[in-house]
């Protein structure tokens, strides 16, 4: 009766399968770090120019169009305050991940997905490695520090991007800085970098999975590709919307 | 036609017993029984999509049976979970059909990578440099160590992945089509590096084919230490001929096994259809 489940309670299964055994190999010798390195690198400095200029331009249109509504209640003193809380919460940890995603969740894909077709996957296995600690689990480390120091340089030019749209519409440089300031408390903080973690785990597991299941040649790579980035960004969704409920319920009181 | 089995022979090599493999419900390989004792050549014939690729990735554990009992060196791989393989996997050399060398590492970085990741092998970084260079010399591309394979023409990359197979002297070498796509000479040296591999340590060999002069080369010649050349075995060792058997697989079955005369001889169209007809 429930056949149609079959097919996507058994991907999901699958998927967690994987992320215990790349979690598991964390403790695991032997340990890649040359690769988790050369992942840093990739994923992390490799992003830095667009989450870089999506800051900086989501920080500014958010300046602007709060500064509009807030003249409104004659209230864009407060634009800075309004600008860091989106910011710090929202904004920065998701379209971050959504660029990560879109830019690494395929990459890994793709990597992945044409090493599977060429019989590279099972060439590893065939000369002595485990896939999982050799490719994923270098991946996930990696997308697990840089996304969180991605998300903080993301936050601070965005209000950057704020102050100098703030600075257009007239208000002083200091009252800016210093209602973003006053803004921030400790669980803003906390949330704004739970979130990155929580999504790297998403984008570095998702990319690994459609890539490491790839089927069908090239045309499967794509296919594979274009699934873990759909996936991972629509999951980055429903878990914000999950961090952030249990934030605003108070589950986690800080 | 069978081998008379003396009980003071050692194990097989590799031996299938009932094996059957199946994709998603397909059928890849069907109840297929045979053994590989030391020393001995197999050369596998079979249509695209016959199962000869499933089968060697079988003999690996790369692709775990549905049904029966695969031996490798004696042990039964299909009650091994994937960490205990990699004793067994360790003795076995594999040239995969497209080479399957590690786009991001140069070929030199490729030939080591068995040397210094397989847990049973143990290699300083000294001796394990002069192996890697050894096994490309033995394949003729010392001068490429620091290309990679994107770099490298299909056949120097079948080349360069046979040196990544017998660069940790396996007793055992399994090839997936190593003559595919290749203009005949290109493809008669290979044929001849896998004679001389055989037969400088008389290595077990399984060879999947799809032309039957390779399959023909190494059974009926052998690498001569001395000159450094093949030469045809023509009933100077008649032992030496019985020990290279023909396996011809339609549709995942095993319909043939048996020495090459036997092969030649056979009636059934598809069988004969993989034997070139000398007059
Ligand atoms: N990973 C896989 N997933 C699903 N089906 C597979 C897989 N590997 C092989 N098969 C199927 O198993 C069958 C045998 O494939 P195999 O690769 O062994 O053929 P082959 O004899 O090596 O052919 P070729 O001469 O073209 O290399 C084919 O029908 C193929 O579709
Ligand atoms: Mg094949």
């Amino acid at each position: 009766m429930f056949e149609f489940l079959k097919a996507p309670i058994l991907t999901v299964q699958e998927f967690f399968i994987l992320a215990g055994q790349a979690l598991r190999n964390v403790v695991r010798t032997p340990h890649y770090t040359q690769d988790i390195f050369l992942q840093m690198d990739i994923i992390g400095v490799g992003s830095l120019p667009i989450v870089i200029l999506t800051g900086f331009f989501s920080g500014a249109v958010l300046a602007l169009q709060m500064s509009r509504a807030l003249s409104e209640y004659g209230q864009v003193g407060r634009t800075g305050q309004v600008v860091a809380i989106t910011l710090v919460r929202e904004l920065g940890p998701v379209l971050t991940a959504l660029m990560v995603a879109g830019r690494n969740s395929s990459g890994i894909a793709s990597e992945l997905g044409s090493m599977k077709v060429t019989e590279q996957i099972d060439a590893m296995r065939a000369l002595g490695t485990d896939p999982i600690q050799k490719l994923v689990t270098p991946r996930l480390i990696a997308t697990c520090a840089m996304l969180p120091l991605l998300t903080v340089i993301a936050d601070f030019v965005g209000m950057f991007g704020g102050s100098v749209v703030a600075a257009m519409i007239n208000i002083p440089s200091k009252q800016y800085w210093t209602s973003v300031w006053r803004a921030l408390e400790w669980s803003d903080v906390v949330q704004g970098l739970m979130k990155p973690f929580c999504f790297a785990f998403a984008i570095a597991l998702v990319g690994c999975y459609y890539g490491l299941r790839t089927s069908g040649g090239t045309q499967g790579v794509g296919r594979a590709t274009t699934q873990a980035v759909v996936v991972a960004s629509v999951l980055v969704f429903i878990l914000t919307f999950f961090i952030t409920k249990i934030f605003v319920s108070g589950v986690v009181n800080i | 036609m069978t081998p008379n089995v003396t009980p003071d022979l050692p194990p097989p090599v590799l031996k299938f017993e009932n094996v059957s493999v199946s994709f998603d419900g397909q059928t890849a390989l069907d109840d297929v029984s045979f053994e590989v004792r030391e020393g001995d050549t197999r050369i596998l014939f079979g249509a695209a999509g016959s199962g000869k690729t499933v089968l060697l990735k079988a003999a690996l554990g790369l692709a775990r049976p549905d049904r029966g009992h695969i031996f490798v060196f004696g042990r039964d791989i299909t009650l091994l979970k994937e960490s205990q393989l990699s004793d067994i996997r360790s003795k076995v050399g594999m040239l995969f059909q497209e080479s399957a060398l590690f786009d991001s590492m140069t070929i030199e970085e490729n030939v080591a990578y068995p040397l210094f990741n397989q847990k049973a092998i143990h290699c300083e970084a000294e001796e394990g440099h002069r192996k890697v260079v050894d096994a490309l010399r033995f394949v003729e591309l010392e001068n490429t160590l620091a290309k990679f394979p994107s770099e490298l023409s299909g056949g120097m990359r079948r080349r360069a992945a046979i040196a990544r197979a017998v660069v940790t002297a396996p007793p055992l070498l399994l090839y997936d089509s190593p003559t595919a796509g290749l203009d005949p000479i290109t493809a008669n040296n290979i044929i001849a590096l896998i004679v001389k591999a055989r037969d400088a340590s008389r290595t077990t060999t399984l060879m999947v084919t799809h032309r039957y002069q390779d399959g023909n080369l190494v059974a009926k010649f052998r690498y001569n230490l001395e000159d450094g050349r093949l030469e045809p075995v023509a009933g100077r060792d008649p032992g030496f001929d019985a020990s290279t058997r023909f396996m011809v697989f339609k549709e995942g079955r095993l319909i043939f096994d048996g020495p090459q005369g036997e092969l030649e001889e056979s009636s059934d169209p598809y069988i004969s259809k993989f034997v070139l007809k000398r007059d």
